[in-house]
């Protein structure tokens, strides 16, 4: 029996760190050659798992950044009429080669790149409802046909595709069930502390303890509006230790505190459950 | 093995199909799942669940399915019983291994283990007794006494993935009410209707060409300004009484319009039974703006959505308010207070969530003479959304005479 090369297993890297399901996922994306579907709080470093993928396996990322506007047709090609007629008045180059002005998108660089690449297609949420459909085949067979030219973009090899969400919208069902799915928990206390000790090395050990004895309080905290997530923790410690701040007391005005909460009216709450009601502006 | 538990899945409402089973399938042939349960747990969670408001039905399927599986745990190790027997033979153990080794006969081990897997009910690490990871227990992976059965590590840590689908950490994220948002969202998605404003920043190909044209072929670019929504919305909600079963409903329909991306514009107030002069901020009816106010401030081309089953007492659509919704005698009737906005409004309708058939009599008559009223389901919401698009409401206006 003819067995395929075993694929490549994803691990996580020095720096990102994962646990059994996340990589059960990975894998499975990997082997199915299926998209991933990455979903998760804010800030549980969604989209910093393709670029470890990309790292871990050694390939070329290429990032679609979805935003609002965006349209599926972005992702493959774009055809630049405005550069076509302007050649068209001023002469330059052959402007009935129509494929001089194709432009591919990273859709289209990805199924067109010589060798295998990791995809990122970062909040595909925030496009329009009907994005992921429109996606759907493409992302099936991995080719589409640009009919300006006529001519079939194929992969040649299939990228990994890690798609993310922040579940703005729902994603109809035909999109989900062509995907891997994994949901980032947040970490718990025993992970943060390595991923913190992975960002910060060396950070003194009193000090992590107690930033994140003050981060799961603060987490805790059900009148947060946004409830401070594994970036904010990371950059709150490189302030403190910047600033050479040694320790830290939940009842005090906590320093800083504007790199953790992001909205005011939780500053405010914070300032009420913590400071005794006195407030303190970071 | 694991057909019976996509059904299992499809009983407690995750929608598994035949494409799922083939990933699987393919997942498992390549052999992602480490021939163990607890693999085969990630492998089966990553493929067959589409959403975090399904990882908790997944977990307590995988509970229910493969709680019985702890036998089929036992046959897994079948395998490690023999090699236990195997081990006596072999040479490179220190005779004080092999002494331990007799110590435990291999029946008597399968027998305790099959009792203490019946009595685990969950993870264990560390300890003497229970099956786990790290103890001194015979059973177990990691332990102390080599000679017992291992039960884990790459072979199938079975007490895991049962420990983990039986913490139910997802039970928070469950969501019932995500079935029909969507459609929901693809229904007021109709209600959108663009408008070119703003600067001229998008090239208008067709003007382009044939001003081009024109202009002998000299090149003539023109520019148009890029669609923008121009929808806006007034949606009011009834709260209360006999409001209270369809509240999930309504919050359902709720959440969608404000998560809607195509509204320039969207107001969302409350009311209880019939408008009194108030449309109130929020469900508590606190904040809010009067009726006058909310006519002077909005325009006629705004769509007005009225949301409520319309049943009350009678008399309460007679009620003198004033735009404050205090009683008074020289007020305005609550019934006038929805002709007023029924009037100012071209466009309007009223979503009941009571079915249609109810509509004939009582004060739903009277208030669906005002507003034209749509029942409150996808199909229900999609003609209304036609009816907000397609122009006059002369229903509402002719009431009012």
């Amino acid at each position: 029996m003819t067995q395929a090369p075993a694929p490549i297993r994803f691990k996580g890297t020095d720096t990102y760190l994962t646990n059994e399901s996340l990589q059960a996922a990975v894998n499975c994306a990997l082997t199915l050659q299926r998209p991933l579907l990455v979903k998760g709080e804010p800030g549980t470093g969604k989209t910093l798992l393709a670029e470890a993928i990309a790292e871990s396996l050694g390939h070329r990322l290429l990032t679609w950044h979805v935003k609002s506007t965006t349209r599926a047709q972005d992702g493959l090609y774009v055809y630049d009429t405005v550069q076509r007629l302007y050649d068209s008045r001023f002469g330059d180059g052959d402007v009935r080669d129509i494929r001089r002005y194709i432009r591919m998108g990273p859709l289209g660089e990805a199924f067109s790149s010589p060798e295998r690449v990791v995809l990122l297609i970062d909040e595909v949420d925030k496009a329009d409802l009907e994005f992921p459909n429109d996606l759907l085949h493409e992302l099936d067979r991995m080719r589409f046909r640009v009919s300006e030219t006529n001519d079939d973009v194929a992969a040649k090899h299939r990228p990994v595709v890690v798609i993310t969400s922040n579940n703005e919208k729902e994603l109809p069902d035909a999109f989900l069930r062509r995907c891997v799915f994994h949901f980032i928990d947040f970490p718990d206390t025993e992970l943060m502390k390595r991923i913190v000790g992975v960002h910060h090395p060396g950070l003194d050990e009193s000090l992590s303890e107690q930033a994140l004895k003050v981060f799961y309080e603060l987490r805790t905290l059900t009148r947060l509006r946004k409830r401070p997530s594994t970036s904010e923790l990371i950059d709150w410690i490189a302030v403190l230790k910047a600033n050479g701040v040694s320790s830290l007391k939940l009842d005090e005005g906590l320093p800083f505190m504007g790199a953790l909460l992001k909205k005011e009216q939780d500053l405010v709450a914070v300032a009420e459950a913590f400071g005794r009601g006195r407030r303190t502006r970071a | 093995m694991f057909l019976p538990f996509f059904y299992e899945l499809r009983r407690r409402g995750v929608k598994v199909g035949a494409q799922e089973a083939l990933a699987l399938a393919g997942a498992l042939k390549a052999g992602l799942h480490d021939s163990s349960l607890d693999g085969f747990y990630h492998v089966a969670r990553a493929l067959l669940v589409h959403s975090e408001t399904q990882l908790d039905v997944f977990d307590q399927a995988f509970l229910a399915h493969f709680q019985g599986v702890e036998s089929a745990g036992i046959e897994l190790t079948q395998e490690l019983l023999s090699w236990l027997e195997e081990a006596r033979e072999r040479t490179d153990l220190t005779p004080e291994e092999v002494a331990m080794l007799e110590q435990w006969d291999p029946e008597e081990l399968r027998r305790q283990l099959e009792q203490r897997l019946r009595e685990q009910t969950e993870r264990h690490d560390g300890g003497t007794r229970w099956v786990g990871t790290g103890g001194a227990s015979p059973f177990g992976n990691n332990g102390l006494p080599r000679q017992g059965v291992r039960v884990g590590g790459r072979g199938g840590r079975q007490g895991q993935a049962l420990w983990q689908a039986g913490a139910r950490q997802y039970a928070g994220y469950r969501d019932d009410l995500v079935l029909d948002t969507r459609q929901l969202a693809v229904a007021l998605r109709k209600l959108r209707a663009f408008a070119r404003e703003g600067v001229a920043e998008e090239l208008d190909i067709d003007e382009t060409i044939s001003a081009t044209a024109k202009n002998a072929g000299e090149l003539e670019v023109v520019t148009r300004a890029p669609r923008r929504p121009n929808t806006r919305v007034v949606l009011c909600m009834d709260v209360g009484g006999s409001m209270d079963p369809y509240a999930h409903l309504v919050s359902r329909l709720f959440s969608v319009a404000s998560q809607a991306t195509h509204f320039k514009e969207l107001r969302t107030y409350y009311f209880h039974n019939c408008v009194y002069g108030k449309l109130y901020a929020t469900p508590q009816l606190t904040g809010g703006i009067t009726v006058p106010e909310l006519v002077a401030q909005v325009g006629r081309h705004h769509k007005l959505v009225m949301v409520g089953d319309a049943s009350m007492a009678p008399y309460e659509l007679g009620i003198r308010t004033d735009a404050n919704g205090q009683y008074r005698a020289e007020g305005i009737e609550g019934l006038a207070w929805l002709m007023q906005l029924a009037q100012h409004f071209e466009r309007n309708v009223w979503l009941n969530p009571e079915p249609p058939a109810s509509w004939r009599a009582g004060t739903m008559a009277m208030i669906g003479r005002v507003f034209p009223m749509f029942a409150l389901t996808v199909e229900g919401l999609g003609e209304a959304v036609n009816h907000l698009t397609r122009g006059r409401t002369p229903r509402g206006a002719s009431a009012r005479r």
